[in-house]
């Protein structure tokens, strides 16, 4: 499938970088600056916890799904947590349907990470029955217009959508979905921030004009806590240790502020 | 990563489950040009790891649409063996094995000169016989020596270590308890020449200053293994230097 503004992407990609390199960037926007955020919640009544987002022009839906099933085995008494994200063509040009690609599984694991690592879903408490029945957390990531940063939006959806969710009743082997009430059982908030590199320069929440001139991107996700519970680097870029501790900093701040703005 | 196993302590008196101090490696081995019919390749031990990595091209790359006119197109392929876990691994691709994979060709694009062969592809493929933790950076490492005994031109090897924490404690190089009953994983790789990371990635639960400790001790680790690579490129081409 062929985007017709890709060569126009490539036309631009030289300007764009160079724009960066030189501290400006086309939207007028400061290095660590985020696009306006929208966010909705309950967006989806059927489903127990949803938020849609707007970041700029990326549109994503999160919609939050529980079911019971079977532990694991080497974790007998925790609940599970299932992430996974759809690119659906309606959203780009270039998406297709069928199975997740790359992207997709990319974007799935790092929200997942996030989400998981920071320990914000005490699993211990989504246990029914120990070794054989268990709440299981199914997050899907719904991106409806693709306009850049997708990581970042859907963690902020994801994790907006989970302390909203309500939980369905178990009663006698049934999920009651009618009767939702209980909230689940979350304590922190994870907040990834999406830096793309140019060079040796970083920019915040790229769009999609940015991420099609960038050589790569390095995504932090940190909890209200000050800690890192996620990195990852992906793309053809390299980073020295400076300039990773740097963003560090900068990932920190920006999410205290994405913290005390939007989930507050 | 997060598991919790009741008594059992994974650092104790400064000495680590297997033995080891906080900041030494698992006993690693490597060898090039192990594989016949491929261009390149390498074979490594990382404590219990047994990886084999293979490298073929470049070479035209099919089907032709997927051909890049100005680039070689790089392919990685991570691929564990069904028996190399306790809990066999189904065969094929998984997401995890996936997102490897893409990371880590990301990683080798950036020090390959693609641009010296264009319309061709490099694929490079990496069997996990046996895994026992860090077969990401194995694979890794693997793979760059691989390239290296394949002729392939590249601005720097590739070197691959982790580390992470353990009991509270930041630590080199998480064997298979570790990694399973840890706090945290901090995976890098990075060019031993400009001392840049070209893969990053991290889950678990760090500090500022733990990160920053982790990622300490992990470059330090990448400089012993950078001294392994080098040693098993030697031992494999001195004596074509010499003339023998």
């Amino acid at each position: 499938m062929v985007d017709e503004n890709e060569i126009v992407w490539l036309v631009k990609k030289d300007a764009v970088a160079d724009m960066i390199k030189n501290g400006k960037r086309s939207d007028g926007r400061k290095a660590y600056e985020y696009r306006p955020i929208e966010i909705i919640t309950d967006y989806v009544k059927r489903a127990e916890g949803s938020a849609y987002i707007k970041l700029g022009n990326t549109q994503i839906l999160v919609g939050v799904k529980m079911d019971v099933g079977q532990p694991y085995s080497d974790s007998p008494n925790m609940g599970t947590l299932i992430t996974n994200a759809e690119l659906v063509p309606l959203a780009s040009p270039v998406f297709q349907p069928g199975p997740p690609n790359e992207n997709a599984i990319e974007l799935a694991r790092v929200v997942d990470r996030g989400i998981r690592e920071s320990k914000m879903i005490d699993f211990e408490k989504l246990c029914i029955t120990e070794g054989e029945e268990v709440w299981n957390v199914l997050i899907d990531i719904h991106v409806l217009d693709f306009d850049g940063n997708l990581i970042d939006a859907a963690t902020l959806a994801a994790v907006k959508a989970l302390w909203t969710a309500k939980m369905p009743r178990y009663e006698d082997g049934k999920v009651i979905y009618e009767d939702k009430k209980d909230s689940l059982p979350v304590s922190k908030k994870p907040v990834a921030c999406t830096f793309a590199r140019f060079g040796n320069v970083s920019i915040l929440d790229p769009s999609l004009e940015e991420e099609k001139s960038m050589d790569g991107k390095i995504t932090i996700t940190t909890t209200d806590d000050g800690k890192i519970c996620a990195v990852q680097k992906s793309g053809i870029t390299k980073i020295s240790v400076p300039e990773l501790e740097n963003l560090i900093d900068v990932a920190l701040e920006k999410g205290n502020e994405i913290r005390k703005t939007y989930l507050g | 990563m997060g598991m919790k196993k009741e008594g059992l302590k994974l650092f104790e008196n400064g000495k680590r489950i297997d033995g080891r101090a906080y900041d030494e490696l698992r006993p690693i081995k490597m060898e090039v040009g192990v594989l016949k019919r491929a261009d390149g390749s390498c074979y490594l031990e990382w404590g219990g790891n047994k990886v084999l990595a293979a490298v073929y091209g470049p070479r035209e790359c099919l089907p032709r649409h997927t051909q890049d006119p100005l680039k070689a197109r790089i392919n990685y392929r991570y691929n564990m063996a069904p028996f190399s876990t306790d809990e066999r691994v189904r065969p094929g691709p998984s997401r995890r094995s996936i997102e490897i994979s893409k990371l880590s060709k990301e990683a080798l694009e950036h020090v390959i000169f693609t641009e010296y062969f264009p319309k061709t592809s490099i694929d490079i493929f990496v069997e996990i016989l046996q895994a026992d933790a860090g077969t990401r950076c194995a694979g890794l490492t693997a793979a760059s020596l691989a390239l290296a005994d394949a002729g392939i031109p590249m601005k720097s090897l590739i070197t691959a270590c982790a580390a992470g924490k353990i009991d509270g404690k930041v630590v080199l190089d998480l064997g298979k308890l570790e990694d399973n009953f840890g706090e945290a994983d901090l995976p890098i790789a990075y060019m031993p020449r400009t001392k840049e990371l070209v893969y990053l990635q991290m889950d678990g639960d760090l500090t500022k200053d733990e990160f920053k400790e982790a990622l300490r001790l992990a470059l330090k680790g990448c400089d012993e293994i950078y001294r392994i690579q080098r040693d098993a490129l030697k031992k494999a081409y001195e004596g074509e230097v010499n003339g023998r």
